[in-house]
């Protein structure tokens, strides 16, 4: 039976880095496997809307303007005829992408500014921190509504806008990380053995300090689309006629009496898709720190 | 034998570590100088917080900057003040001609790379080979410093490995570029002792396969009188005693040196002599105590010791002390 237990241990590789850890990691928590099932599903809704949608989301039939569902327009019609299911489908493509690339930016600027914050310290350190300290004042609507009064709306401009407002999260997150790993025995190793700055910040700090941006990217996302919306709602996001979830919620709106579906379609997916982004980022928390880890959480 | 009419590998010369606080100025080494020749293995013993390490350490330039710095000394090896390179040539020096082996096997290898990558930098960093050739030297390596199975240990993580082990990677990694000089701080303390002489035999073997010179700081007194050629006595930042392996155990000439010999184990003496400690703590290095900084715990301290402090005065051959006092 001890020998079992030994071969056991052996063949039984753990590595706490790589792709294939992190997708076990996610599987073994049930909350954050749900986040990735919706996900997944929306990613595939974005990706191949046009063979999913069942109609062109640009048509107009004006003689069928806000009307329910029905067999030919499933979630019933906007207020220019337009078919609510295809729109909602296509504005999948507008919100993963303002959340995955404004988010991608946020974490390239933040972990390379926390980065140098933490491994050089002192005086470098305590400019940046105040730098990222104002970034973080800023109120985020109000730069929403100053970006697109001075570029005017858009959805470069949206990202541009996220981005500056996502990136301090990152930049604390990985500072915080990188003074403590830089303590530690193997940096002081690293350096003894020739280990250039710049070589040590890439190769030896950041490796390590991975775990909560990997958190971190997937609660942000879920916060971009939140902003995203936010900024479709007030009519400075994309503009018409692309399908966004946040446009079709201002116009459904104004006729939230007549036609709720118009309004709850893309209010859901909205919901949805950041709910799912948190309960991926959830479960990477638990999964990546065993500090936070719960009971009865995990799945076997 | 080693030949000490060559100049030598390494002259530390007065060399001045401060640690500059907000309670005040820590003097972790204060003026120390020495000699070290090519293949020679020195020790250098202490107490915990005497500066043994933090020596070591300014030799690499590796004082953490603030709060510490080098205010004043010269390391020169090989020729050249190691103080005066600029950081870039500083760490063309650290992992290529002077190693250093760390104390902490468990968390002296980064958690996130494997063994291979780990032992294989500083031949990436340092020398211009193949990664092919790069993964033959570092396999060829860490069977010498006998890991078994070193093909299937280049991919494992350090998490799966015991601390020995561990240690062998270290040493490994030390070895990679065969420096002209390797450090080991406390190389074996957190190990248990069978594999404490293990390692300590493989160190000694390896250093004097490629000609290697070797200090190693331990506050283990048997490790040194077995391995080091020659000692040195760390007391408060300062030097206090300098001799032969030999010598030091033959005739400890410092008080100090007579009480760390007098406060271990020894199998030539009756076993019925009980153990005498040195009385006292070490002292503060936020305020040392005037004149020498042994005097309070010294039992054969004079007038003369609470004011003046002694510097190294040649008592015979290889053997150098820093006392007033003729303690026999």
């Amino acid at each position: 039976m001890s020998s079992s237990v030994f071969q056991n241990q052996s063949s039984h590789r753990i590595s706490t880095h790589g792709v294939g850890s992190v997708l076990r990691s996610i599987f073994a928590y049930r909350i954050s496997c749900v986040g990735f099932v919706i996900i997944l599903m929306l990613v595939i809704m974005a990706v191949f809307a046009p063979s999913i949608a069942p109609q062109d989301p640009n048509v107009q039939d004006l003689y069928h303007v806000l009307e329910g569902p029905s067999r030919r327009h499933l979630l019933g019609t906007d207020d220019v005829g337009r078919d609510l299911l295809s729109r909602v489908i296509y504005g999948a493509r507008v919100s993963l992408l303002v959340g995955l690339i404004s988010t991608a930016f946020s974490a390239i600027i933040g972990v390379f500014v926390g980065l140098i914050a933490g491994y050089k310290g002192g005086i470098t350190d305590m400019i940046i921190m105040r730098i990222t300290d104002t970034f973080m004042c800023i109120p985020g609507l109000i730069l929403l509504l100053v970006m697109a009064a001075a570029l005017g709306p858009g959805i470069h401009n949206i990202i541009i806008a996220i981005t500056l407002l996502g990136w301090t999260g990152f930049a604390r997150i990985v500072r915080g990380q990188v003074l403590i790993i830089r303590e530690l025995p193997y940096i002081e190793a690293a350096h003894a053995a020739g280990a250039s700055g710049f070589r040590i910040m890439f190769k030896h700090l950041l490796p390590n300090a991975m775990a909560p941006v990997i958190i971190a990217v997937s609660m942000t996302i879920g916060g971009s689309i939140m902003l995203e919306s936010a900024a479709a709602f007030l009519g400075l996001g994309v503009q018409p006629p692309t399908p966004s979830w946040g446009e079709a919620l201002r116009i459904g709106y104004s006729y939230l009496e007549i036609v709720p579906l118009f309004s709850i379609a893309p209010g859901l997916m909205i919901t949805l898709a950041v709910l799912a982004f948190n309960f991926l980022g959830d479960g990477l928390r638990d999964a990546l720190d065993p500090r936070l880890r719960g009971e009865g959480k995990k799945v076997e | 034998m080693i030949d000490r009419t060559m100049t030598p590998l390494l002259e530390v010369r007065n060399l001045q570590t401060h640690f500059f606080t907000d309670q005040g100025i820590i003097r972790a080494v204060n003026g120390i100088s020495y000699d070290l020749h090519e293949g020679e293995t020195l020790g250098i013993v202490g107490e915990s917080g005497c500066g043994k390490s933090i020596s070591a350490f300014s030799i690499l330039r590796l004082i953490p900057n603030p709060p510490g710095k080098i205010v004043n000394g010269e390391v020169i090896f090989e020729g050249t003040d190691l103080l005066q390179l600029s950081d870039r040539e500083m760490c063309a020096v650290r992992g290529n001609k002077i190693a250093m082996i760390f104390q902490e096997p468990m968390t002296s290898l980064n958690p996130v790379l494997t063994i291979g990558h780990q032992v294989m930098e500083p031949m990436v960093l340092h020398q211009k080979i193949g990664k092919k050739q790069a993964i033959q030297e570092s396999i060829q390596l860490l069977s010498k410093v006998q890991l078994s199975e070193p093909e299937a240990r280049m991919n494992s993580f350090p998490h799966q490995l015991s601390g020995g082990m561990r240690q062998r990677v270290m040493i490994a990694m030390g070895m990679s570029c065969k420096p002209k000089l390797i450090i080991a701080d406390e190389p074996t303390t957190a190990l248990d002792v069978t594999i404490q002489a293990q390692l300590l035999e493989l160190m000694k073997g390896l250093t004097r396969d490629i000609g290697t010179a070797l200090i190693l700081i331990t506050h283990n007194l048997g490790i040194v009188a077995r391995y080091a050629d020659r000692v040195l006595v760390m007391y408060a930042g300062r030097i206090v005693e300098k001799a032969t392996a030999k010598k030091l155990y033959s005739s400890p000439s410092h008080p100090y040196t007579i009480g760390l010999l007098a406060s271990v184990p020894r199998l030539d003496q009756d076993l019925k002599k009980s153990l005498s400690p040195i009385e006292g703590q070490p002292p503060d290095l936020l305020n040392l105590p005037k004149g020498c900084a042994f005097h309070p715990r010294c039992r054969y301290r004079i007038p003369k010791c609470f004011t003046q402090s002694p510097e190294l005065e040649q008592i015979s051959d290889n053997h150098e002390k820093a006392c007033w006092v003729d303690v026999h």
